[in-house]
């Protein structure tokens, strides 16, 4: 666990706890992209950002306000399984509560009910959310254009075997337009469940997707200080790196 | 043994250069026509095959074995790199090959490609192999590291005689521990350089967050002591000699160790046995592999051609290429060759380029690059998509500061492809 506090320029209207979860093994693809988006845009709304982490064996910090998780290699997601499930109780305890949570690819599939690997043996998960993934031979490679009622259009790249397949108690992110997204079947992406946000986009997600970013930071404000008011984010970069992206071919 | 298909594959060779076509089409025709043609040629050579193979470096690297082979007296068989690895040795072979289907050489050098490595050692087992870093590297070719690791593995399974690893890639180190048959030697990088190296594995340890202990390593064969400006130190057989270097960034170097450490292996191991006084000689002499980093002159100026396709390699460019005094000019492209994925720009830390500032972003990803410096506060000058435009605007705003231009594989292409038509363009190594 590292805090990493960066004091805001003028007078901060307050301090949200970012905690990267398993950031050793759970890194992969661009997926550190997130915490520096969190980080930078609550200082563009005025907040002063603090950024943990929480790798295998780490005591669990106190007062988290948003949670980040990210893709890792198998062997990674063997690495922390057992850790993930002593924290298991803790975690589902946070969000039932409400606390924004952003899980892409390896702990969205740890953060459902188990994973299924093609070999054989399951992997359990923690039970967050009501979602399964089977793994199979076949690997889902390529950028991905999803469209939400929530987000508008999202924007990212999918790389993963493993098939995720959502239960009653989550929402879809959205419906893919181009790409896979959680299987090679029902043309779904992502699942929400309450305050949380899952998906198998990297590239990074939060860069190209700030509506995304912006609905965590909106949420963990309003959960602490009770309201939001938004500062100046510059997003002409965001925006014209969004038109440009979704012309590129898969 | 006479065959048929040599003089024929000739024929099919001459006949494409010719009309000027591909080398491609002569391979083609000798891996129809015999198809135990590649394995039974290389089979025949006294020092059998080498190959070369990971994420970054493998071209410089086998040209750098080649070399310092050379250097002692060796006659090398070389693969240029191609679409088609096996079609491409083969179309090589017919060329080099008498009419009686005999090579003249002493040993051949392959650059492998991990995407056609287990075919091929499956057909031509190595005798050699040199085996220099897994990296997170088009991932949507290989789906994961953990994969592209697994096919170097596969390559050191089918080396007969000695296998080489770099000792501070716990993915290839490790590869030793599953090995019966062959020799394992290791080349190294001295403490006080692991950290210019920093593993993918740690690519996120948060300051303050405890540094992984070095563990116990393997004695390497080579090791690399010290790089300065133009010069560097490697240790062999208890001695650290000073060479100078015409290669620049510290990991071409780390492959000159990678390199010297091989040609060691196969001279000691045959008829000549190493000069060290020619080898180190060589070794200075070597340059960098074309298109893989080189330095062109523009208005009389230096124009540097970084190549970048990977967080590492981004990452150890930024290092070996300080910014100060230079005009920067990055220039992103997703086409297949570069890989379609752009998440690996968020592993980079561009913190080293906020104090001069980027001169111009260009390439199909340019506003993703643009969108990833504004996140580390790295100002910039210019935006541009389109390539031609974005580099004419840098030389002219540039007028009067060296350059130096980071770019992926197809980008660097379309530049010096722009640059030969807008100056006269001198290559310098
Ligand atoms: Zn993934």
């Amino acid at each position: 666990m590292t805090p990493e506090s960066t004091a805001g320029t003028t007078a901060s209207k307050g301090t949200i706890r970012v905690l990267q979860l398993y950031p050793r093994e759970m890194n992969i693809y661009g997926d550190w992209g997130n915490a520096l988006v969190l980080q930078q845009r609550l200082k563009w709304h005025g907040y002063t950002p603090e950024l943990l982490e929480y790798n295998v064996g780490d005591e669990f910090p106190e007062g988290v306000d948003i949670i980040l998780g990210g893709g890792g290699q198998d062997s990674g997601q063997l690495v922390i399984q057992d850790d993930l499930q002593s924290r298991s109780s803790l975690l589902k305890g946070m969000a039932e509560e409400g606390t924004p949570m952003l899980l892409i690819c390896g702990l969205y599939q740890l953060f459902g009910r188990f994973f299924k690997t093609r070999s054989g043996p399951v992997i359990p998960g923690i039970g967050v959310l009501d979602v399964e993934t089977h793994g199979t031979d076949e690997r889902l490679i390529g950028n991905v254009k999803v469209t939400t009622a929530e987000f508008g259009e999202v924007l990212g790249y999918e790389n993963h075997s493993g098939q995720t397949t959502l239960g009653p108690g989550v929402e879809p992110l959205g419906t893919v337009a181009k790409g896979t997204g959680n299987n090679s079947s029902d043309g779904q992406e992502g699942a929400r469940y309450r305050n949380i946000v899952a998906s198998y986009l990297h590239g990074s997600l939060l860069p190209k997707n700030p509506a995304i970013a912006d609905f965590l930071i909106r949420t963990a404000v309003e959960r602490k200080y009770g309201t939001f008011t938004p500062g100046e984010a510059d997003d002409r970069f965001a925006v014209l790196a969004r038109e440009h992206a979704a012309r590129r071919p898969r | 043994m006479f065959s048929l298909s040599v003089p024929l594959g000739k024929f099919v060779r001459r006949v494409s250069r010719l009309r000027g076509g591909g080398s491609a089409l002569p391979g083609l025709v000798v891996e129809k026509i015999d198809p135990g043609f590649m394995q039974r040629t290389l089979s025949t050579l006294p020092h059998g095959v080498a190959v070369v193979s990971g994420t970054n470096g493998k071209t410089t690297t086998t040209k750098m074995v080649v070399e310092l082979l050379e250097s002692q007296g060796l006659k090398v068989f070389t693969n240029r790199t191609g679409s088609n690895f096996t079609r491409g040795v083969a179309a090589a072979l017919i060329g080099d090959v008498d009419w009686r289907g005999r090579l003249e050489a002493d040993i051949a050098v392959l650059e492998l490609d991990e995407a056609h490595a287990v075919h091929f050692v499956n057909r031509v087992p190595p005798r050699y192999s040199l085996l220099l870093n897994v990296l997170r590297d088009q991932l949507d070719r290989f789906g994961e590291i953990d994969k592209t690791a697994q096919l170097l593995q596969h390559i050191a399974s089918k080396t007969t005689g000695t296998v080489v690893l770099n000792r501070e890639d716990p993915r290839v180190a490790r590869i030793a521990g599953t090995l019966q048959g062959p020799e394992v030697l290791y080349f190294g990088l001295d403490d006080s350089l692991l950290g210019t190296f920093p593993s993918d594995d740690e690519l996120r340890a948060g300051p303050g967050s405890p540094v992984p202990a070095v563990p116990q390593r393997p004695q390497a064969d080579v090791v690399l002591r010290r790089v300065g400006a133009d010069d560097a130190d490697f240790e062999y057989d208890g001695v650290t000699v000073t060479t100078g270097m015409k290669l620049r960034g510290v990991y071409n170097i780390f492959n000159a160790a990678a390199a010297l450490a091989l040609a060691r292996s196969i001279c000691g191991s045959g008829a000549a046995t190493a000069d060290h006084g020619t080898l180190l000689k060589a070794l200075s002499e070597v340059a960098p592999a074309f298109g893989r980093g080189e330095s062109l002159t523009v208005d009389g100026l230096p124009l540097d051609l970084v190549l970048v396709k990977n967080p590492s390699g981004f990452r150890l460019g930024l290092k070996s290429f300080p910014s100060g005094g230079y005009a920067t000019m990055i220039a992103i492209n997703d086409n297949y060759a570069d890989g379609r994925d752009m998440s690996w720009l968020w592993d980079v830390d561009f913190d080293s380029l906020r104090a001069d500032g980027v001169d111009q972003v260009s390439g199909s990803r340019a506003y993703d690059m643009a969108l990833r410096l504004q996140y580390d506060e790295v100002q910039i000058g210019a935006v541009d998509t389109d390539i031609p435009a974005a580099l004419a605007d840098f030389i002219r705003k540039g007028k009067g500061k060296p350059k130096r231009v980071f770019c992926t594989y197809t980008a660097m292409l379309a530049i010096r492809r722009e640059l030969s038509k807008i100056t006269t363009v001198e290559v310098v190594s």
